[in-house]
């Protein structure tokens, strides 16, 4: 999963830096995710999980880190025992 | 009859709007202009010794610096293309036959180079990102325009097309942020001046769609926009009159905006919603401004 969610955030996020040299809890806003860039990574997911992010989970916080995505993408998918 | 229409109806039945037959486009008497103008005299006394660099642009803006702001990427469903009838003889005989059946004669126009304006800043950041690196001081900037948002309302604060009088300052980010905190501070002391009740909440801009609903909760987080609300058609939900906006480096970095060192500007505005602030000064005080407080009138400048 984290790995899917690394191909995304590669392909959406804009990122100055490759996504290969950013730790799962990296702050990805200090690497340079834009607000906008964001947004169309949460979109990605959305299409590449088959999952809708609910308002709550509408925000900076559920894509702080790729570790925070994984949790956010794997409260969706119900898949938390089954991802590690 | 709710609140907003009789708000609308009242403000018809007095003359200061003037109904066009669509909603929020609306004429305006002269006593209404007369209380924009005293109002933005007030807001001069306010910001005039800050030496702001004032300029005016039409309600039109270059259609490829409106593309390059990105705003259709936040606010589609606002924006206001202006088209226009492109065609030779052939055409425009068919364009008449079209009109006389009344069929769709607007399908044929064809984009121009212009673009409504949505809010009065918008024609600056190209401007002076053309004129190369910002001063040491870093700039400001007097700004006044009519706005156009796709917005049909019978709600009278919130009109189509409508004046927003700007400061806009670029520079470092602790020279923006207290430029937007001295106005918030500003904003309060005039309003109460005027006798008027405010609040001044966190808000976000009406970002469209999914993604939209992601850009605002992001905009909320980090405290980037501030209103001042103040009671207009209801007291519950009272309605932004002023706007304190903070852009990070996002429009400093989008347009090329550099500090004298090469640093990029971060930038704030504030903005003055002039009809929102009249009908906010109607709603609390009569449609009468003969009756209007003694103290308010004193401060707009009538002679009593």
């Amino acid at each position: 999963m984290k790995q899917k969610i690394r191909d995304i955030l590669g392909k959406h996020g804009g990122l100055p830096v490759p996504v290969e040299t950013l730790a799962d809890d990296a702050d990805l806003y200090a690497a340079g995710l834009s607000s906008f860039a964001s947004v169309q990574v949460m979109l990605g997911i959305e299409e590449a999980f088959d999952v809708e992010f609910p308002d709550n989970l509408l925000n900076r916080k559920s894509f702080q880190s790729i570790a925070a995505i994984t949790r956010a993408v794997e409260g969706l998918t119900g898949s938390a025992e089954a991802a590690e | 009859m709710d609140m907003q229409t009789s708000l609308l109806d009242r403000l018809f039945d007095s003359g200061l709007l003037i109904d066009t037959g669509v909603e929020g486009l609306y004429g305006r008497s002269g006593a209404f202009e007369d209380v924009i103008a005293r109002f933005e005299r007030l807001i001069d006394v306010y910001g005039g010794p800050d030496g702001a660099e004032a300029m005016r642009f039409p309600p039109g803006m270059n259609r490829a610096h409106f593309e390059t702001s990105g705003y259709m990427k936040s606010f589609p469903q606002l924006a206001g293309t202006v088209h226009a009838f492109c065609g030779a003889d052939l055409d425009h005989m068919s364009l008449l036959q079209c009109m006389e059946v009344g069929g769709d004669w607007t399908k044929d126009q064809k984009a121009t180079d212009i673009v409504l304006t949505p809010a009065a800043c918008y024609p600056l950041y190209p401007t002076i990102a053309k004129r190369g690196r910002l001063p040491a001081k870093g700039g400001l900037y007097d700004l006044q325009s009519y706005c156009f948002r796709h917005e049909p309302s019978n709600d009278p604060a919130r009109q189509q097309l409508f004046r927003m009088r700007e400061y806009v300052c670029m520079g470092t980010q602790e020279h923006v942020t207290e430029f937007r905190q001295t106005w918030m501070d500003r904003g309060l002391e005039m309003m109460a001046k005027v006798g008027l009740d405010v609040t001044m909440d966190v808000a976000n801009d009406p970002f469209f769609g999914r993604a939209g609903r992601m850009m605002a909760n992001n905009q909320r987080d980090q405290n980037l926009k501030f209103e001042l609300l103040i009671p207009v058609t209801s007291a519950a939900k009272p309605t932004a009159c002023m706007s304190f906006n903070y852009h990070q480096d996002a429009f400093g970095a989008k347009w090329g905006l550099n500090l004298e060192n090469g640093d990029v500007a971060h930038t704030a505005c504030v903005g003055f919603g002039l009809e929102r602030i009249a009908l906010a000064l109607f709603a609390r005080h009569g449609m009468d401004i003969a009756t209007w407080p003694a103290d308010v009138r004193k401060v707009l400048g009538y002679q009593d």
